[in-house]
């Protein structure tokens, strides 16, 4: 059995295992966007700069400050965290009640800023990040060497995406929530700072894309525009999954990083166009997506 | 219906005989072509956006889709200039249908994402296709002649671009006043409404957006024969954003906002070398001469503080305080 379809299995086998790595991306990137849709009703362009910054912050704690992955691994989302934060209560907010489309615009702008700064010092060019050492080796599958720290990457990431689907639906505070996302003012009225909370919530949803940023750090090329590309990928997923979806964005994400796999293996120019392509179909047969509601 | 207060005509007659002045007042008429054909694309954006509601992010497709078509005609197969142009357009037209049939299906945000991964594929395809030269372009692009005219000469080409530009404008004006047009907009205050009169809402969407869709390609086949070239960033997204800013600048929905808009826009970015060398010798930062390698950063700054502080945009601004009763923006 060295063939299947016509390709080697160790091929196949490869990319379905890199395509499930970056499926755990996109799940990680999706769901901090459905959190932050799903209780706000805003969806947030920056998500990919987020994203970005995430990176860019882990690869410039090790340039100027010297610390290394580990740090930058609980450093990065936190900052990222904040400048969401700051994001939401001094831009964002304003723009509550009206059309969540000037949202959309707004985080576009803020795209095009956050790239720009960050080009302006730093040029398009990307800058290698190397794996922390403890995460250096490979793993010999038989059929391809897994670098060490992709596993780690993957499973990093399929913990953070289940703690959070834990944390929307088993906790208090994601009750609290679930239930904003319902009817914000009788949230209110039930005395929780809804405000407080939705800053929150962008600033979590804000992290979430830092964390994946640091997490990619090493195995992409931190550059100021690796963020952009990414994230209108991440769009065509939730509208795939269905918007309102917290599962529905885990689930999708995985699986289209591995369908993008298997286009790799069989037909590669379609790779990049094939998340494209099967939203396309998914909005002929299911326009609210394959796990979300018609409103 | 209270009526919407208007830009008096005076000044649409000054704007015209300005344009037709121009290339003697000191305009450099490539220039000025270019910003007439931004400033046509952002009318057909507006047409879409301004009066329906509908906020494509996916108009970079057809523009430099129809770029690239018009280009290749020219090029590769010999056409004549307005037969490539009508391939262009033609092509914009139906990647505006299969765009346009799966994007009104969606309503508000979705609808935005989903023209913004559509137009994704066009994207990649441009990337990865042969005769779009990739990352270096399409080249020499020839300009031919139009009935006999040379296209060669930039003030021949000038007055052309200044014809199909003022008679689309025009007609894009004719649409919204329009039955149709009224339809359009009663769709984008209360769809529901409107569908329970017996308009087929998705239909008159659809409709819009292919028109819309013609006359981006018809922005995006002009400017590939003025510039003679065609380079991916006229597919990329950023084009998408592009045409929004100078539309929101300017203004949504108003007849010149885009115009004005499109004009600011490409000023700044051509003039931006200019600025940013004052800048770094008015402060002596050296970081300011950065900022011509990524004029998206200012447009993205005018972005944010249009969103914050403008969402009427010039024209919607002056509109107000012209008087007439207020005109629903938000």
């Amino acid at each position: 059995m060295t063939e299947l379809f016509g390709v080697p299995v160790a091929l196949l086998l490869g990319q379905l295992l890199l395509g499930l790595v970056n499926g755990a991306f996109y799940a990680m990137l999706s769901l901090g966007l459905a959190v932050i849709f799903g209780l706000m009703d805003e969806v947030n362009f920056a998500h990919g700069a987020f994203f970005m910054m995430g990176a860019m912050f882990t690869w410039m704690g090790g340039q100027y400050f010297h610390l290394n992955f580990w740090w930058m691994l609980l450093l990065a989302p936190l900052l990222v965290g904040l400048v969401g934060m700051l994001v939401e209560r001094l831009m964002l907010r304003r723009l509550r009640g009206m059309d969540p489309i000037y949202g959309l615009l707004l985080t576009f702008g803020l795209t095009l800023l956050i790239e720009g700064v960050f080009r302006s010092f730093y040029g398009v060019a990307g800058e290698p990040y190397s794996p922390p050492d403890l995460l250096g080796g490979t793993l010999d599958l038989g059929f391809m060497y897994l670098p060490l720290y992709y596993v780690f990457a993957m499973l990093a990431s399929l913990l953070v995406c289940l703690g959070t689907w834990l944390l929307i639906e088993r906790t208090k505070l994601g009750a609290y929530l679930r239930a904003g996302t319902e009817n914000p003012s009788l949230v209110q009225a039930f005395g929780i700072n809804f405000p407080l909370l939705v800053m929150l919530t962008f600033a979590f949803g804000s992290a979430l894309a830092g964390l994946a940023g640091v997490l990619a750090a090493p195995i992409i090329q931190v550059s100021p525009l690796m963020g952009s590309n990414l994230i209108i990928v991440v769009f065509a997923i939730v509208v795939i999954g269905g918007m309102g979806s917290v599962m529905g964005a885990i689930v999708s994400g995985l699986a289209l990083g591995v369908i993008e796999g298997l286009a790799k293996v069989f037909y590669s120019p379609i790779s990049t166009t094939v998340v494209f392509i099967l939203m396309a179909v998914v909005l002929t047969v299911r326009p609210a997506g394959l796990f979300g509601k018609e409103k | 219906m209270p009526r919407r207060p208007r830009i008096p005509v005076y000044m649409v007659w000054g704007l015209l005989l300005l344009a037709i002045a121009a290339p003697w007042l000191g305009l450099y008429p490539v220039l000025g072509m270019r910003m007439m054909c931004f400033a046509l694309f952002a009318c057909a954006f507006n047409l879409l956006a301004g009066y329906t509601g509908l906020i494509s992010f996916g108009h970079a497709a057809l523009f430099g889709g129809a770029g690239y078509i018009t280009g290749l005609a020219l090029t590769s197969w010999g056409w004549s200039t307005p037969a490539g142009i009508l391939l262009g357009v033609l092509v914009a037209l139906a990647i505006g249908l299969v765009m346009g049939v799966l994007a009104v299906r969606r309503y508000g945000i979705y609808f935005s994402m989903v023209t913004l991964a559509l137009a994704q594929i066009v994207y990649f395809y441009c990337l990865q296709a042969d005769f779009t030269g990739g990352e270096d372009g399409l080249q020499g692009i020839p300009r031919g002649t139009l009935f006999g005219l040379p296209l060669q000469s930039d003030r021949v080409m000038y007055y052309v671009v200044l014809v199909v530009f003022v008679a689309s404008w025009w007609f894009m004006r004719r649409i919204v006043r329009s039955p149709f047009g009224q339809v359009l907009q009663a769709v984008s205050e209360n769809e529901p409404r409107t569908i329970s009169l017996g308009y087929r809402a998705n239909r008159y969407k659809l409709g819009v957006f292919l028109l819309s869709a013609g006359f981006a390609g018809l922005a995006g086949a002009l400017k590939s024969v003025v510039m003679g070239f065609e380079t991916l960033t006229d597919v990329h997204w950023s084009t998408s954003g592009l045409v929004i800013l100078m539309t929101l600048v300017g203004g949504l929905g108003t007849d010149l906002g885009p115009i004005l808009g499109a004009v600011i826009i490409t000023v700044l970015e051509e003039k931006m070398g200019t600025i940013s060398r004052f800048l770094e010798q008015l402060t002596g930062i050296h970081w300011f001469a950065t900022l011509n390698d990524s004029a998206s950063m200012v447009n993205g700054a005018i972005f944010v503080l249009c969103v914050l502080l403008f969402r009427r945009g010039i024209v919607g601004a002056l509109r107000e305080r012209w008087g007439g009763a207020q005109v629903p923006a938000d």
